[in-house]
């Protein structure tokens, strides 16, 4: 694709690893040396026991020096160890580190045809061959710097939102939280006490709240939403409607603690709200001290775990335990019933609060979802799996454990970070284990429930990590960003049609068209993946380090002459 | 463990055995790193497939595969990470919409069955050497590809050549580009444009797409009239002059002399 003339004859040296035995107990590295030098283009070929240990780094900047070597390509393990390694050495050498290429004949070739050493040896030629090809055409890349905003935006003042921003303003990064409501808290406002210990959750938010009044740096704006977010890593502008008066922030990252909602169970097991109703009117009523019954029945899994809603709400199990217990120590002679399919009680303290219930005399009874509990004016009948018949429990209070969903407005948030939602509704992070608090996106990192239903333990835990994920960022005055990514370079933008196909593709956001009418990549938004040069419809878009000619090179070379 | 795939027989004693020559494109998060575990593991499979690693499966252009297989490569696996995995968050459902396309178009060459699309994930090293050792199996079951070796089928490599350049035409690559926005996504009266609809649409184009680039890449050794362009490439007349006045339109072809009463066209 490109048109820019590279004059300098093009020189390239190749370095064949024997790896010890690892490759040069099954090919001959020697010999393979000697055959590429005869590749086109290969100035300088020559094998070692061992290219990545200090010898081989030493040797191959003496050949770059030597033999002014102007492309380096090492054929030993494999890039996703080694290619930083030697990119830093040819850099050192002089040589930008985009002129290295890396070509992979141990893990592909040599470890998985032990037993072949010819076919692995012509296997080994062959893929040289592809990568001296790539490395003739590979040109050197900057990487991107991208000032950074140290100022944050939590959206969510509730204890996960708190919880980060304590921490982050407590760094000295100017934080804001945006809060819907119009007092901080969140859903621990709602609450009566907390498990595990019984902590009580007025006494407990309160103490954050007082925290995040007198902190530093911290600014909370109530009574408002997000309205507009513009920008990237490091520099995103967001607007902010507080009831109609629109405010600018400018931040560096964004922490998104937004939480979840309740399930209004209407509909189910008979909900009336006043004597049946769910866990969390229970809390309240037990807050108000305005609870005086003698039979109680809980149901868990109330609209969870089902069709409708696959998922596990985690929480609801430990609830009704915790309110189990506060009853029972209100009056000790309430008979309490908890109707529960499966009981997740895990962790060291959890385990305790369901013995603890036991002991108490609270009544467990397992039940299937193929048979579920019906409910009666004032009886619950309801198929005890154990004893193989059905039972029917009278009561005065029902309550029903309704699982934690995704917030109604959690798609519009998502469409102005434009960060993925899961199938429930809830926030998707980047990946489950290897970065649990991040998204995709950088710059934008997640904490809390709005993820999936969690605890308050686990929500603060969260909180700080959303935070120690954004302050990576945002303790920097500017970042790199790798240079590997699209472009629509000068020579080719009479290609360009303005069809805007590359817009649609971009996963990233990462094309506009600008005030010029003209497709410009943001680079600190592009990762390089390369869809968008898939796809244009006339080729205008380069890759680069993955350039059509790159790649078609690699092709021909391996192809019939 | 089972150290599997050692019933692959080298060529020594079985000079007979066709060995195909493989081309696979492997995505650098999960399918490349896939394959390098399937190394630390030692797992053995064939050596018939060499490697290309491009960062997204969904980098895999169109022209990649075929221009892999116009060079006599036997077959031609794009690999990426399972759906919903892709490290570039969708990258994976925009490399189903190209392959599919590029199935269709080679389906008229018969080499569909040349080229594979699967997913392999990081921590799949065995199926790795699994899917591999199958497909090495699957090709070696069809034979040399006929554009393989020193005397590539040429009638053949014309299809295909008019293949690569169909699927390099402004036309079709804004198609496939534009499918997943068209049928996954709502417009703005809340409609969603059927699969099937659209499938109909592509099948349309890639039928005609692929003869006007049939009559462009004939064009090119000599100019011909549209009744010999239809004898040539077995189409009903009637048809290739449909496809000439829009190729004339497009300015890819042109008038250059009448003979008699027949117009004789050109490439331009």
């Amino acid at each position: 694709m490109s048109e820019e003339k590279n004059e300098e004859e093009v020189r390239v040296g190749v370095f064949v690893c024997h790896c010890g035995s690892n490759i040069g107990g099954v090919i001959d590295c020697k010999k393979l040396a000697e055959e590429v030098r005869t590749f086109p283009n290969v100035a300088y070929t020559e094998d070692n026991l061992y290219t990545c240990s200090e010898n081989g780094l030493a040797a191959i900047k003496k050949a770059v020096e030597e033999q002014k070597l102007n492309r380096v390509v090492v054929a030993s393990c494999t890039p996703r160890t080694h290619e930083p390694l030697f990119r830093e050495c040819i850099s050192e050498a002089g040589l930008n580190p985009y002129l290295f290429n890396f070509v992979n004949i141990r893990d592909q070739c040599t470890w998985v045809h032990m037993k072949y050493p010819k076919e692995a040896y012509d296997k080994a030629k062959d893929l040289i061959k592809m990568g001296v090809a790539k490395a003739v055409k590979l040109e050197p890349l900057d990487m991107i710097v991208v000032n950074i905003n140290p100022a944050a935006l939590v959206i969510g003042g509730g204890v996960a939102g708190m919880s980060a921003a304590l921490n982050l303003s407590r760094q000295g990064f100017k934080t804001y939280i945006v809060e819907k409501e119009d007092e901080l808290g969140g859903r621990l406002n709602s609450l009566h006490k907390l498990f595990p210990h019984n902590i009580d959750a007025s006494e407990f938010v309160g103490k954050i709240i007082n925290n995040v009044q007198n902190a530093q740096n911290l600014e909370v704006i109530t009574k408002s939403r997000v309205k507009n977010i513009e920008g990237f890593i490091g520099n995103y502008e967001v607007e902010i409607d507080q009831n109609g008066n629109i405010r600018k922030l400018e931040v560096g990252a964004i922490i998104v603690a937004v939480g979840s909602s309740l399930l209004n169970p209407e509909g189910l097991f008979g909900y009336d709200g006043i004597k049946r109703i769910t866990q969390y009117e229970l809390e309240s009523k037990l807050k108000n001290k305005e609870l005086n019954v003698k039979e109680v029945v809980m149901i868990q899994c109330v609209g969870a775990r089902n069709d409708e809603r696959p998922y596990c709400s985690s929480v609801c199990c430990m609830t009704a335990l915790k309110n189990a217990l506060t009853i029972k120590e209100l009056n000790p002679d309430t008979h309490i019933t908890i109707l529960f399919r499966d009981l997740y009680t895990p962790g060291t303290d959890y385990e305790e609060y369901n013995r603890k219930a036991r002991e108490q005399g609270v009544l467990f009874i397992r039940y299937n979802e193929e048979r579920m509990p019906i409910v009666e004016e004032n009886q619950v009948k309801v198929y005890n799996e154990y004893i193989g018949g059905e039972m029917m429990i009278s009561y005065d209070l029902l309550v029903l454990s309704t699982p934690l969903v995704a917030n109604s407005d959690n798609k519009e948030l998502a469409q102005m970070l434009k960060v993925p939602l899961e199938a429930n509704g809830f926030f998707l992070e980047a990946h489950v284990k290897l970065r649990p608090n991040d998204f995709a996106t950088d710059g934008i990192y997640i904490g809390g429930s709005a993820k999936w239903p969690v605890d308050i333990t686990e929500t603060i835990s969260q909180g700080y990590a959303a935070a120690s994920r954004a302050s990576t960022i945002l303790s920097h005055d500017t970042i790199e960003v790798e240079g590997a990514i699209s472009s629509l370079p000068e020579y080719n933008k009479n290609l360009c049609t303005g069809c805007e196909v590359c817009i649609k593709v971009c996963p990233y956001n990462a094309i506009i068209k600008n005030e010029n009418d003209e497709i410009e990549i943001i680079e600190a938004l592009c990762k390089g993946c390369g869809l968008c040069g898939a796809t244009c419809t006339n080729n205008a878009l380069v890759i680069k380090h993955f350039t059509d000619d790159q790649i078609l090179s690699e092709i021909y070379a391996y192809g019939r002459k | 463990m089972i150290r599997s795939y050692q019933k692959y027989m080298p060529m020594e004693g079985n000079k007979m055995s066709f060995e195909p020559k493989l081309l696979g494109f492997l995505c650098n998060w999960c399918s490349y790193a896939g394959a390098d575990l399937a190394g630390v593991s030692r797992i053995q499979y064939p050596p018939n497939m060499r490697v290309i690693r491009v960062m997204c499966s969904g980098r895999i252009d169109p022209i990649f595969v075929i221009q892999a297989l116009e060079l006599g490569i036997d077959g031609v696996y794009v690999m990426g990470c399972h759906i919903g995995d892709c490290h570039y968050l969708d990258g994976n459902y925009e490399a189903i919409r190209k392959f599919d396309m590029t199935k269709k178009f080679l389906s008229f060459g018969g080499l569909d069955n040349r080229i594979r699309l699967d997913w392999v994930s990081a921590s799949e090293g065995v199926r790795f050497g699994e899917v591999v050792s199958k497909f090495v199996e699957d090709i070696k079951a069809l034979g040399p590809s006929p554009l393989s070796g020193d005397n590539p089928d040429q009638e053949l490599l014309r299809k295909v050549r008019a293949i690569r350049a169909a699927v390099s035409s402004n036309r079709m690559r804004a198609l496939v580009g534009r499918q997943r926005k068209i049928t996954e996504e709502e417009n703005v009266y809340g409609e969603k444009f059927p699969e099937e609809k659209f499938d109909e649409l592509m099948d349309q184009a890639i039928k005609e797409e692929y003869n006007r680039h049939r009559i462009l890449v004939a064009l090119e050794e000599d100019s011909k009239s549209v009744k010999d362009l239809g004898i040539e490439l077995k189409l009903d007349p009637s048809i290739v002059l449909e496809h000439m006045l829009t190729l004339k339109s497009r300015s890819q072809v042109d008038f250059q002399e009448i003979i008699g009463n027949t117009p004789i066209f050109m490439r331009i």
